[in-house]
């Protein structure tokens, strides 16, 4: 089974409407690429679920986004996501704010086919007042309510892995996975973009083999995509771009969405590499030290 | 011997940690992290603490100075999924930095003024208060104490959930919230005051009681025996620096003021 096709036509998968996940963390190993294919395309009204970065700012940004599930959306060392912020001070979208755990046990409700995980995170906070569709229940085992943790359904996920082959078993071999592996498990059509294409038997190694988190039958389609992270981080391969985060935070500012993709968005993934500096200027990124 | 405030803070806060034993500490920002580390390296040896990424460590690392993670002290892999795992245990004390405390000790990351539908400042989201607050320890670590931090009335969005009888959930009390200490420029309080109110227990060197009154928008309960906060030891200072060799913590509070006044 070879599951590898183009950004184009993975993303054509995805349309208005729709709940998408995408896995990474604020700056770090972010299907970007993804992202990006799907800037160019005309999709709208996307409810997106993330612990987010400049992918959510972008999407917002863009026009593409009708909600926001989310706890935070940051690029670390620029605590506050510009884009995002902008989107969200305008009330341009809706929101569900939660935990970042809750956003875990959503997830986990999805895959697990189950329609709500009990917790007690959000009780006493405004994420259960500011949230009417987040809903309290008792417990046949004690007196106290707990917060019914609705599942994270979602339609498409887009992650980006380090390696994987063309049948959609991907390495994550940077530090953590995130919780990439939830978001696969809980979507319908999973779109993975890989640093690497490799054969099968690059698997076979057992350490390697440790760096798979989820099934392939939980990833629907591969983009080979050197770079494809950027302008987060794919550790061990390269670290996040603090310059060209920080002129986007610039062109944002300034000019909005807009402003940012006439300088960079171009028409493809290798028009956009070519205006970051180019593959060889990604891969040398030096990797973050916390 | 002279040290910054910034160093009293770090002492200070440091002390939260001393009797925690083997639980996950994690310090939000320089300061904090500076402080949990210090609490790992003197009295609170069994602490456990991350690399902020993605292990546990043996030996906090230091906040300045890394080029890479080469060599630090692992001991277990302890990627942001498994963090949950511990904070739901319970088996966890968090130093963060709130930018709205109220007098219930509810606090706010979220946003700022306006609607909560279009805010006039998004701050950074509730990210873990949710579930840190009702799970485990938490203490707060406020760089300038005023009433726009300790708010007259409750937190602009409750991103944590305190000691506010009519926001307590059904089969809750008290007694399932764990607030430690709060720790300012001026001072180091608690929230052992009557009915859990929010209390001074040391001032810093220096800073009258009436000017933590002055900056608290809500009224304060005072233990006592107000102590003058105690001041760094020269091993703690000796400690802080070997953690933070370029002083980075030099840069957190503004004007880098002394830790006695008028000293």
């Amino acid at each position: 089974m070879n599951k590898c096709v183009s950004a184009a036509e993975a993303v054509s998968a995805i349309e208005s409407g729709m709940t998408i996940g995408i896995g990474g963390w604020g700056p770090r190993r972010k299907p970007m690429g993804l992202v990006r294919e799907l800037l160019r395309s005309d999709v709208k009204d996307l409810t997106v679920v993330a612990y987010g970065g400049a992918d959510v700012g972008l999407l917002c940004a863009a026009g593409k986004v009708k909600k926001v599930i989310f706890a935070f959306v940051s690029l670390d060392f620029m605590p506050l996501e510009p884009a995002f912020r902008k989107a969200r001070e305008s009330g341009a979208i809706e929101v569900r704010e939660i935990d970042e755990g809750m956003m875990l046990l959503g997830l986990r409700a999805a895959a697990w086919g189950s329609p709500f995980i009990p917790t007690r995170i959000g009780l006493g906070t405004d994420v259960v007042t500011r949230n009417p569709d987040l809903a309290l229940v008792d417990s046949p085992y004690d007196e106290k309510e707990w917060v019914a943790m609705p599942a994270l359904n979602l339609d498409v996920a887009l992650i980006h892995a380090t390696r994987a082959d063309e049948r959609g078993v991907c390495e994550i071999a940077s530090p953590d996975h995130y919780m990439d592996d939830w978001f696969a498990r809980a979507s319908k059509t999973t779109i993975v973009s890989a640093d690497e294409i490799v054969a099968s038997k690059h698997f076979n190694d057992p350490g390697v083999a440790r760096r798979v988190y989820w099934e392939r039958n939980c990833t629907t389609k591969v983009v080979h995509m050197p770079g494809g992270a950027h302008p987060s981080s794919s550790d061990p391969l390269y670290g996040y771009d603090v310059k060209h985060y920080k002129e986007y935070g610039a062109l944002i500012a300034e000019g909005g969405f807009d402003a940012w993709s006439s300088a960079f968005l171009g028409s493809s993934e290798a028009d956009y590499q070519a205006a970051v500096g180019g593959p060889d200027a990604i891969h040398s990124l030096p990797l973050p030290v916390y | 011997m002279t040290f910054t405030l910034a160093e009293l803070m770090v002492c200070a806060a440091s002390r939260s940690f001393d009797n925690d034993g083997e639980v996950l500490a994690t310090g939000i920002g320089l300061l904090p992290r500076l402080a949990a580390s210090l609490a790992m390296r003197t009295t609170n040896p069994d602490m456990m603490m991350t690399d902020s990424q993605s292990y546990m460590l043996s030996s906090p690392n230091p906040v300045s100075g890394m080029t890479s993670h080469e060599g630090q002290a692992n001991e277990n892999w302890m990627g942001f999924a498994r963090i949950f795992d511990n904070v739901w245990s319970g088996a966890r004390h968090a130093l963060v930095g709130p930018s709205q405390v109220d007098r219930f000790g509810q606090t706010n990351i979220a946003a700022l003024g306006g609607s909560y539908e279009a805010p006039k400042v998004q701050l950074l989201g509730v990210r873990g208060f949710p579930g840190n607050s009702i799970s485990h320890a938490n203490s707060f670590f406020v760089p300038k104490h005023s009433t726009r931090v300790f708010v007259e009335g409750e937190c602009d969005v409750v991103c944590s959930i305190g000691y506010n009888p009519d926001r307590l959930p059904r089969g809750y009390s008290f007694a399932d919230i764990d607030i430690r200490r709060v720790i300012t420029d001026l001072c180091v309080m608690d929230f052992n005051g009557p009915n859990k109110q929010m209390r001074v227990i040391s001032l810093h060197p220096g800073v009258p009681l009436s000017e933590v009154h002055e900056n608290t928008g809500f009224e304060l309960a005072v233990a006592d025996s107000v102590d003058e906060t105690p001041t760094p030891t020269e091993e703690q200072l000796a400690i802080i620096a070997e953690l933070d060799p370029l002083n980075f913590r030099a840069k957190q509070l503004k004007d880098n003021p002394p830790g006695v006044r008028n000293a």
